[in-house]
């Protein structure tokens, strides 16, 4: 028997799954797809509870996030692409000018 | 009653008068500034000269006028008003300030003619007159405090007149410092009174005295030593009279009117004013006829061997001034305040025979370059001779009826030592006469010693509008004992007068129990010594002037004469124990260390702490942008185990 | 078959969420990450969110992570081989630890009760009836979404745009 449980429990492995790997890696594209990793986490617990209370809700907010998803992969691209082309590199270790 | 309504005026006048002269003196002409000074000064003896008559048309019981100007201060349960008080102490000081002083500022519009600031002068010795004529006659301690201070302010003006003069200007400091000790005394004294009585009204304190103070008990022995202190210090009293002999860098007017007829004698008159709080401590009135005869001689042996005229006038006031004390001392407060009033006299009238002198020697000052002014100066000459003749205590001058009342009380009084004291105060006596009259000899007669041909040719009489004064000073030197009639009894016009004023339960401010041959005996001790300094002067200095330098070749005498023209090392040694200790203390100790290291180490060390702070802070700022991830997962495992626990505990 | 499908999804999802932090070159990362993506799709159809799970696969897997493989082509990067700072491993184990730290509360909130699923309608999670609550109760957010992704639009363009000579 799958109970919900069983769900929340993945959910909360591939978030922190996503954690470790935006807390740890250097390269600034991994981070992002980590990012869009905790992203879909939480999209599996919008859908495991719609299911559960049987109310679409659910369903809605995962499209909104799923918008934003993209929005901010896009704008985040974009920085990046930015970034490399001042800096010459992606690593998030090597952009600190606002050490102070 | 017109005057003892309007007895504002007396102290204002000379005010508005020093405002007009300080504030456009240099921009009117000199003779307006002239006008200005003397006319006003002139104007607040008519308007005191009509209170003095005023007064002595009233009762003797009623002799005490209070006018309350204002309400000046009032907080809490400290009150004090700005009210005049006029009855005859007052009375007495006022028409000498005013009469003196007003002969003074019209010699110096002769004196001080031909210097650039003129303006200045006259401004400052107006200024000097209000601030006296506060101090005098003030109702309460308060107005007294700042006429006392305003005549230091005054005196430091003045001494230091000659301002790029590096010993004139130094000479006003050390006036102004050893008046400040003085004041501390006096104000400390001042706060003590109001602690005790709740009130510094003359007329609340004084009636309360034998109330509220345990005769011969501390706190009245401590308040009366206190008020000395600051007696010692404005009157050149032993131990803070090294100023006065120092202040005569300042302009010879200024000398006669601040340091011979009014400013130290200012002294006497606190003294005289709070005898009801001295008469009950007989403690302090011992110590100050010990130290009243004691300077009385012991600045007249330094006066012996001076050369410059006028620092023998000033250790003679220094001397003359002790007399004062020691009459305070042994309870003869009428006597005391008798001699001021002939002291200013004599003295102001030597003080400006002297500047006379000056003036005609065309600046020169050491005694050592004149003789035989007689002939060229015969006004100067004769008023001066007048005026030597009553300090030495001749009769029948005035020095002589003060001093010898002053003698007699010593002699007669219930002070413990008092007969050391009219013993020292005898010597002391004949060594005034033979001091002054040393100098009389030196500058007067003989043959003129100066060299300088410029000096000789231009010896002259000084003009009329020095001259009058002069001669209005010597009369008042000859004739002014007379107030001292009848002597004999005990009782004369001058102490009915002033009776009201220091009667007290128990004394009768002086009255003499003797017999009538007693009294003609010390009379003749005294005058015999005066005749035996004459004497002695006349022989070493007329006669056989060169007896003088032939004896003081003389091993020992040559030393006590080295000793006594160098002052005992007086100011050498409190240069060394007193000035420079402090100045080292300032230096190195406050300047140096405290300020520097403590004050400065403090505020660095605020800035350093919060430098320090900010800079443990700023670690946090990384830049890093993982660090920051950090912080905000940390936050986040932070708030939702809160939440966690928080739920759990439910 | 349910417990089958689940564990198959399940696992290989955690397996390539694990390939996606774990790998060195970036294009690599990328490849794990569709391979979760399209799991989790999986995992959406099981519970009947049919239209989610459709647009899982067109949207995120499609667009986006194609977004970011065109990007990665475009940086061509150079891996610096042993570039990782020295102190390296301490992050990491910092990162488990803080990591570990936050599963536990996250999986506690179920509060220790197994929960099921309740009996939905036939057409829960249809397109249908997802289009008819988006664009009846929740129209307002959709239209903002909309507005989102054109600033996102531009400031993209904006971000990337060189200095014309």
């Amino acid at each position: 028997m799958i109970t919900v449980n069983h769900y929340m429990a993945l959910s909360a492995i591939l978030f922190v799954i996503g954690v470790v790997g935006v807390l740890t890696r250097r390269n600034i594209l991994i981070v992002m797809m980590s990012i869009e990793l905790m992203l879909n986490a939480a999209n599996l617990l919008f859908v495991t509870f719609a299911r559960q209370t049987g109310d679409m809700t659910g369903h809605v907010f995962v499209f909104m996030v799923m918008a934003v998803a993209a929005a901010e992969a896009a704008v985040g691209l974009a920085i990046t692409l930015a970034l490399f082309k001042n800096r010459e590199t992606v690593d998030i270790d090597e952009v600190n000018l606002l050490k102070g | 009653m017109w005057g003892l309504e309007h007895i504002w005026l007396i102290p204002i006048l000379p005010l508005v008068g020093a405002a007009i002269n300080g504030l456009v003196g240099f921009r009117i002409s000199k003779q307006a500034v002239g006008v200005v000074a003397v006319g006003s000064t002139g104007l607040s003896f008519l308007v005191a000269l009509t209170a003095f008559g005023n007064l002595l048309g009233l009762d003797p019981e009623h002799r005490i006028i209070k006018s309350v100007l204002f309400t000046w201060i009032q907080a809490g349960s400290f009150t004090a008003d700005a009210v005049l008080q006029v009855d005859p102490l007052s009375a007495l000081f006022m028409m000498t300030v005013t009469g003196v002083g007003f002969l003074i500022h019209v010699y110096s519009v002769g004196y001080m003619g031909h210097d650039a600031g003129y303006p200045r002068y006259f401004a400052y010795l107006n200024l000097f007159m209000f601030s006296m004529l506060m101090l005098v006659l003030g109702g309460n301690f308060l107005l007294m405090f700042i006429g006392w201070e305003g005549v230091g302010l005054c005196s430091y003006l003045l001494i230091g007149y000659y301002y790029e003069k590096k010993s004139a200007s130094d000479a006003g400091k050390k006036a102004f410092v050893m008046n400040r000790i003085g004041d501390f005394g006096f104000l400390l004294a001042i706060m003590w009174i109001f602690w005790t009585f709740g009130s510094i009204d003359y007329t609340t304190v004084f009636p309360a005295a034998h109330d509220k103070l345990a005769a011969g008990g501390f706190a009245v022995t401590a308040i009366t030593l206190l008020l000395f202190l600051g007696a010692t210090g404005k009157s050149a009293q032993i131990p803070l009279y090294t100023w006065l002999p120092d202040a005569m860098e300042g302009p010879t007017p200024v000398s006669a009117l601040i340091h011979a007829a009014t400013m130290v004698t200012a002294g006497v008159y606190m003294v005289a004013r709070c005898n009801a709080l001295f008469n009950l401590a007989p403690t302090t009135m011992m110590i100050v006829a010990l130290i009243g005869a004691t300077t009385a001689i012991f600045a007249a042996t330094m006066g012996l061997y001076q050369f410059d005229i006028k620092r023998v006038l000033a250790y003679s006031t220094v001397s003359q001034l002790g007399y004062m004390f020691l009459a305070c001392g042994v309870g003869a407060y009428v006597a005391a305040v008798f001699h001021v009033m002939t002291h200013a006299f004599f003295k102001a009238c030597l003080f400006l025979g002297s500047g006379s002198v000056i003036h005609g020697m065309s600046g020169e000052q050491d005694m050592r370059q004149m003789g035989g002014l007689s002939k060229k100066m015969p006004m100067t000459h004769m008023t001066f001779l007048i005026s030597t003749l009553a300090i030495a205590g001749i009769p029948p001058l005035a020095g002589f009826f003060s001093k010898d009342e002053i003698l007699l009380s010593a002699f007669l009084g219930h002070t413990p030592g008092h007969l050391v004291y009219w013993g020292m105060a005898t010597i002391a006596a004949g060594l005034t006469a033979f001091y002054m009259f040393r100098l009389y000899y030196m500058t007067f007669t003989g043959q003129l010693r100066a060299q300088d041909h410029h000096v000789r040719d231009h010896v002259h009489e000084s003009p009329q509008v020095m001259t009058t004064p002069l001669a209005i000073l010597a009369f008042l030197a000859a004739i002014g004992g007379f107030l001292g009639l009848p002597m004999i009894e005990g009782g004369h016009a001058l102490k009915n007068f002033l009776e009201p004023v220091f009667a007290a339960p128990g004394h009768s401010g002086g009255g003499h129990d003797v017999s009538v041959e007693m009294e003609l005996m010390l009379m003749g001790v005294s005058v015999g010594m005066g005749v035996m300094g004459i004497l002695i002067a006349r022989y070493f200095y007329n006669v056989k002037p060169e007896a003088a330098t032939e004896l003081l070749k003389i091993g020992p005498l040559k030393s006590l004469y080295t000793l006594m023209q160098d002052k005992y090392y007086v100011d050498e040694i409190y240069d060394a124990l007193i000035v420079r200790p402090i100045i080292a203390v300032s230096d190195k100790g406050l300047w140096r260390f405290f300020d520097a290291k403590v004050i400065d180490g403090l505020v660095n060390f605020a800035a350093t702490f919060f430098m320090g702070l900010g800079a443990m802070f700023r670690t946090a700022q990384t830049g890093l942008t993982r660090s920051y991830a950090y912080a905000m997962v940390f936050g986040g495992v932070f708030l939702a185990g809160f939440w966690l626990f928080l739920s759990n505990g439910k | 078959m349910e417990i089958l499908m689940f564990n198959l999804f399940g696992g290989l999802a955690v397996a390539f969420a694990l390939g996606t932090i774990i790998s060195k070159r970036p294009v690599n990362s990328a490849i794990s990450l569709i391979g979760t993506m399209f799991c989790l799709a999986g995992l959406f159809a099981m519970q009947d969110a049919h239209l989610i799970a459709t647009l899982q696969i067109l949207v995120y897997a499609g667009a986006i992570m194609v977004l970011f493989l065109f990007v990665i082509m475009l940086l061509n990067l150079r891996e610096k081989v042993g570039a990782e700072s020295r102190r390296q491993p301490f992050w990491q184990l910092l990162a488990v630890v803080v990591a570990g730290a936050l599963f536990a509360p996250l999986v506690a909130f179920g509060g220790g009760k197994w929960l099921g699923f309740k009996n939905v309608a036939p057409d829960f999670g249809s397109t249908a009836a997802v289009g008819r609550l988006l664009y009846t109760s929740y129209i307002l957010p959709f239209e903002i979404a909309s507005v989102l992704l054109l600033a996102a639009l531009v400031g993209a363009v904006i971000l990337t745009k060189t200095k014309l000579r």
